[in-house]
């Protein structure tokens, strides 16, 4: 590891004053320090913000809940409202890492987390994410990991979260406090950027901005669902994931969310896939279509092909299984 | 910098860069958390810290200043084991016996899991928990045996869990 300074945050605001001065948050730390050991992420100062008040779970108005952004991941997924109102937030979290790794993994430390890509931890490889301009050895190299949507000729990485696909699906909304202290609230879709031809930039927060919560809206009309296909049963990380709320009545569709993960650069959500659902028949022909919407853009570089089909057939499978 | 380890006060001073991992092996020379992968992918240097089970090779020894630490040298002695020590020992849960430390603790860390009624990701209903064999198994992931010693660790979990009551109890 790099040398590096620390210092403790006691408060927010002595936080957000670090993190101006350039400080590098961290909290539960297992994706950092793995990325450090590896001089992957080279922070010159970090700022521990695990002991800030940060970690209630609460009902707000309208019915939905603020998470707050240092709630470790597995007092997320045990937590009653979530089980009761957002089982598919609980089924993700658990469907991630080990135990051991969810007592440390918060929130937001979860939705930041980086790609897995193996040319992006492998530092003699060529990586714009990691050096911007060097190339993409994952393109043309081993992808079997990579995205078939939104990647770009710079970068065809992943996001791993598996959480972050049920708040995708959640319509999640993240609460952020900027370095003047101002409050700031962004759509879970709209913390992302594709990568385009700045795959190091991730999302659009600003140098500084600390996450403070996510919030949910009210949970929404139907059944929900998590399903993630992997390597193997467990400790392994998504090579397809769906995150699936629809809503039946008398055999027709009234309402749906879809989101994915293990297909793109961010937690992916399809409005064409949804939009094919809503209004018609239960059943194969209109699953069917809503693969198509999902997939008409897909695209694969070699070792990843099989994921246009798996998430095909895994979509048409949940969604059987949810208006069953 | 203060830190309790398996029950006694502890003052060290170490570089911020060291792991809890290597405060505990290097500084402290208590050597039972092992170091497999050193990347939160084995979970050989699983250790308790107020009371749960975590990854200790990605956690800055500093940021746990004043926290509570258990190993397994303080979960019980040669001459009282802790009841997972001793069923390790009775059904031979370990081969080379490099990944056991980490599996005793972080089963103990697991009970506990499930006496708060944690579900896990093969729980059919996440409020109701029955601890059988694919819930060991799915709970204890985290922790991998290069000998494949599973069926004897999962048998030796279970025979703790039925002692505790635990299988029974989050049954009900
Ligand atoms: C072996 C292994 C397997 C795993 N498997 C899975 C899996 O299957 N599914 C899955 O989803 N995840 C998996 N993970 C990843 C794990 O979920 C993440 O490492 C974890 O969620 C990160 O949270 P953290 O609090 O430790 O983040 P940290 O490492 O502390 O931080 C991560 C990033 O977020 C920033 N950050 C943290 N908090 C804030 C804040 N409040 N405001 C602004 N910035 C902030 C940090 O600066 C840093 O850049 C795995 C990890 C490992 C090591
Ligand atoms: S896919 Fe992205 S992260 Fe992986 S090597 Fe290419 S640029 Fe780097
Ligand atoms: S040494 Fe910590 S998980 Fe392998
Ligand atoms: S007993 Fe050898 S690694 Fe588990």
């Amino acid at each position: 590891m790099k040398p590096f300074d620390y210092a403790r945050a006691e408060t927010v605001d002595e936080a957000l004053a670090a993190g101006a001065s350039g400080g590098r948050y961290i909290a539960g730390g297992t994706n950092l320090i793995d990325l450090m050991k590896l001089q992957v992420d080279t922070p010159g100062k970090l700022v521990d913000i695990s002991r800030l008040a940060l970690d209630g779970v609460e009902e707000i108005d309208g019915g939905g809940v603020r998470i707050g952004a240092l709630v470790p991941n597995s007092d997320l997924a045990a937590h009653p409202l979530i089980r009761a109102h957002y089982p598919m937030l609980s089924r993700a979290v658990l469907a991630g890492a080990s135990a051991q790794l969810r007592n440390k993994a918060s929130t937001a430390g979860n939705l930041l987390q980086r790609t897995r890509c193996y040319y992006f931890y492998e530092t003699a490889a060529a990586c714009n994410k990691r050096e911007p301009g060097s190339g993409c050895d994952a393109i043309g190299g081993f992808n079997r990991i990579h995205a078939v949507l939104g990647a770009s000729a710079s970068c065809i990485a992943t996001h791993p979260s598996d959480m972050a696909v049920a708040l995708r699906a959640l319509d999640a909304v993240v609460v952020t406090a900027l370095p003047d202290g101002a409050e700031r609230r962004i759509a879970l879709g709209d913390l992302y950027r594709l990568p385009g031809d700045t795959p190091e930039i991730e999302t659009n927060l600003q140098p500084g901005e600390l996450i403070v919560a996510i919030e949910l809206p009210a949970p929404p009309p139907g059944r929900q669902l998590y399903r993630k296909v992997r390597d193997r049963a467990s400790y392994a990380f998504a090579l397809v994931s769906i995150a699936a709320v629809v809503a039946v009545e008398d055999d027709v569709i009234t309402s749906a969310r879809l989101a994915f993960g293990g297909l793109a650069p961010m937690p992916w959500r399809s409005a064409e896939a949804e939009a094919a659902l809503v209004g018609k028949a239960a059943g194969t022909e209109a699953f069917e279509a809503a693969a198509d919407a999902l997939l008409k853009d897909a695209r694969g570089y070699g070792h990843n092909d099989f994921k246009i089909v798996l998430a095909r057939r895994t979509l048409i499978a949940c969604l059987r299984d949810l208006t069953a | 910098m203060r830190i309790t380890v398996n029950g006694e006060a502890r003052e060290v001073e170490a570089d911020v860069r060291t792991t809890l991992l290597d405060l505990l092996r290097e500084h402290l020379g208590l050597t039972g958390a092992k170091k497999g992968c050193d990347h939160g992918q084995c979970g050989a240097c699983t250790v308790l810290v107020d009371g749960r089970r975590i990854n200790a090779c990605l956690s800055l020894a500093v940021m746990h200043e004043g926290d509570e630490v258990v190993t397994i040298e303080g979960l019980g002695t040669p001459d009282h084991l802790s009841p997972l020590q001793a069923a390790f020992l009775h059904h031979d849960g370990f081969q080379c016996g490099y990944c056991t430390p980490g599996q005793i603790c972080s089963a103990t860390a697991m009970l506990d899991e499930v006496a708060q009624g944690w579900p896990s990701h093969v729980s059919d209903d996440l409020d109701h928990v029955v601890l059988d064999d694919m819930e060991i198994r799915e709970r204890m992931s985290g922790n991998i045996c290069r000998c494949s010693a599973y069926p004897t660790i999962v048998a030796a979990i279970r025979e703790v869990a039925e002692a505790d009551g635990a299988l029974a109890e989050a049954a009900e």
